[in-house]
């Protein structure tokens, strides 16, 4: 029995080529029968995501499968020339246990990757295209890729100003439900902060924009409160977390604005995050107790740290990898004759 | 055989700390369940040595210093576990087994005299106090822990540092809400200590009183100005660790002056 592997990805592909062979739902199950239909072809696993689609296959005759896929590939797609990259065995269990622990993903070490390969492979199960021997390659890629978050640091920390921003504050508040967030200005990233807060528990989020308009149609969309720019500090009591991205030439939140603001605020730490460039807060404020600020350049120095850690950790992810192939391999071969 | 249960319970902290070490230096700061077994073991151990030595005193062992750092070592480990996993602190595992190896190490290895150095007196109300005052010490070496936990946690925050110590220190609200706790928990099992002392009507050197009353006062005054909220989170763990370090300092004067007595 042979594992073959087709496929493309961010690196090989651009989007707009990858988005040609992109496998929806909706046409999943039958693009699963007429792969199994290939002659010579036993089991058929498609992953289809943003940054890839493979196609996983076993075979007893590889050269005739793998035809039989690139045919059917170039039917759906209408195209001669295929980008594909396609492997036999070895190659491919490599590839998916690399895949699957996330060291072939965009950001290295993401763990998205895993879920929607489980989502994947519980689609083509649920299906009945799945045979025992890619049952078994399956389950030891997750066995793989959980043993490779666990031993290894390559999921360690946060890669995007938005997600290092989150994971600060969950450093500093622990439980997020409950926290208040105000939000000066309706930037774009500072949205996305806010909207990640809200989805872990954050309790209730004021936003304040020059145009009022704007905030109130931000508020309104992430279930929050508007107030008027001028009046933004008479609405701060309580609040945990500010996020401030608007377009002032200088900065609006000084240390002395800001510690009369929180004299009733001794007990709570103040998480800033000031995503505004030029700066909206004075760096002075990350000097009184319990306030920590932090703007674009040191989210993503701690962003960049995070990536350079995960690098280092991609050497001893390879060797892990390689031992669980060598595992695998040595299982196939004891089991030649696979029940189809 | 009570020495063989003490080598026993330091080799037990000493391998876990040496395991927490090699972690550290592989980036893993996060305690794993050999950090605790090993606080455990070592628990378990010093438990078996004071009933032994419980036995042959007749009371509770707390008559040479020797005697007053195994049983804070005892307390500290027994406060870790009603306390650590309380507030998932698991980490406090960390800096704990190092202080209780230490004054575990501090007891074998310094010259002390292990002889009881004050006669055996058999008041219930003494053997209270004296066993009461010294978890009320651990509570505040615990205290004095978390102070430092939140201190490098808040350092790593202000210096927008990340790395491993910013990923495996608890939060920063957490640190603070587990030392204050504990600073009250020290406190008032103190008070209760002090009263039980007073009940028995034992006399008292009064360096020894005013020593007592100062750290007494000292945590009082502490949990009565985070009480009212005039003492910010970081000036409380900067106080308790202060605190901590008079503590550690003057016990051993304490008892000195109890045994002089």
């Amino acid at each position: 029995m042979t594992i073959l592997c087709a496929g493309i990805n961010h690196r090989n592909a651009a989007v707009e080529v990858r988005e040609r062979f992109a496998v929806g739902n909706h046409e999943l199950e039958e693009a699963l029968t007429r792969m199994r239909g290939i002659d010579g072809l036993f089991g058929a696993v498609i992953v289809s995501t943003c940054n890839r689609v493979e196609f996983y296959a076993s075979s007893v005759c590889p050269i005739r499968a793998m035809d039989g896929l690139r045919h059917f590939l170039a039917e759906r797609t209408g195209c001669n020339e295929l980008p594909f990259y396609s492997h036999d065995s070895l190659p491919s269990v490599r590839h998916l246990f690399r895949v699957a622990s996330g060291l072939d993903s965009m950001v290295v070490g993401e763990t998205e990757i895993l879920g929607q390969l489980k989502q994947a492979y519980q689609s083509a199960a649920g299906h009945g295209a799945t045979n025992a021997c890619l049952n078994r390659l399956f389950q030891h890629a997750f066995r793989v890729a959980k043993q490779v978050r666990t031993e290894t640091r390559i999921t360690r920390g946060s890669t995007s100003v938005g997600s290092v921003a989150v994971e600060l504050a969950g450093k500093i508040f622990g439980d997020l439900a409950g926290r208040k967030v105000m939000l000066l200005g309706a930037g774009e990233t500072s949205e996305r902060v806010a909207r990640s807060l809200v989805s872990r528990g954050v309790r209730t989020v004021i936003v304040s924009n020059r145009t009022f308009d704007r905030a109130a149609a931000l508020a309104d969309s992430i279930g929050g409160l508007a107030v008027h720019f001028d009046h933004w500090h008479t609405a701060f009591d309580e609040v945990d977390i500010l996020i401030c991205s608007t377009a002032a030439p200088h900065p609006i939140v000084t240390r002395e604005k800001l510690e009369k603001i929180l004299q009733s605020h001794r007990e709570r730490p103040l998480f800033i995050i000031d995503l505004a460039v030029p700066r909206d807060v004075d760096p002075a404020v990350n000097a009184i107790d319990n306030v920590y600020l932090y703007d674009m350049d040191s989210l993503e120095q701690i962003a960049r740290q995070s990536i350079e850690i995960r690098q280092t950790e991609v050497d001893r992810c390879e060797q892990l990898i390689e031992r669980h192939v060598g595992e695998f391999l040595t299982w196939m071969r004891h089991h030649p004759a696979m029940p189809r | 055989m009570e020495s063989y249960l003490l080598i026993g319970a330091t080799l037990f902290l000493i391998a876990g700390f040496a395991h927490t070490l090699l972690r550290v230096h592989a980036g893993k700061l996060r305690p794993g369940r050999f950090n605790l077994a090993s606080i455990i073991g070592a628990f378990l151990l010093l438990s078996v040595d004071l009933w032994f030595r419980g036995q042959v005193q007749r009371s509770c062992p707390l008559y040479s210093l020797f005697d007053v750092l195994l049983f804070m070592a005892w307390a500290t480990a027994l406060l870790y576990f009603l306390v650590g996993s309380a507030y998932r602190l698991s980490l406090l595992g960390v800096f704990t087994s190092p202080l209780v190896l230490l004054l575990l190490l501090t007891a074998q290895l310094a010259p002390l005299s292990r002889a009881p150095a004050t006669p055996s007196i058999r008041d219930p109300w003494i053997e209270f106090h004296a066993a009461l005052s010294l978890i009320a010490y651990g509570a505040f070496a615990l205290a004095g822990i978390a102070g430092l936990m939140f201190l490098v946690q808040d350092r790593q925050l202000k210096k927008r540092m990340g790395g491993s110590l910013l990923y495996n220190l608890p939060p920063i609200t957490d640190l603070a809400i587990a030392n204050t706790r504990l600073i009250r928990l020290g406190l008032v099992i103190l008070t209760i200590a002090f009263a039980a002392g007073f009940l028995s009507g034992m006399p008292v050197n009064t360096l020894k009183f005013w020593t007592s009353a100062t750290i007494w006062a000292a945590y009082g005054i502490l949990v009565l100005l985070r009480q009212i909220h005039t003492l910010a989170p970081r000036k409380t763990a900067i106080l308790s660790v202060a605190a901590l370090g008079f503590v550690l300092i003057t016990l051993p004067a304490i008892q000195h002056l109890s045994s002089a007595k």
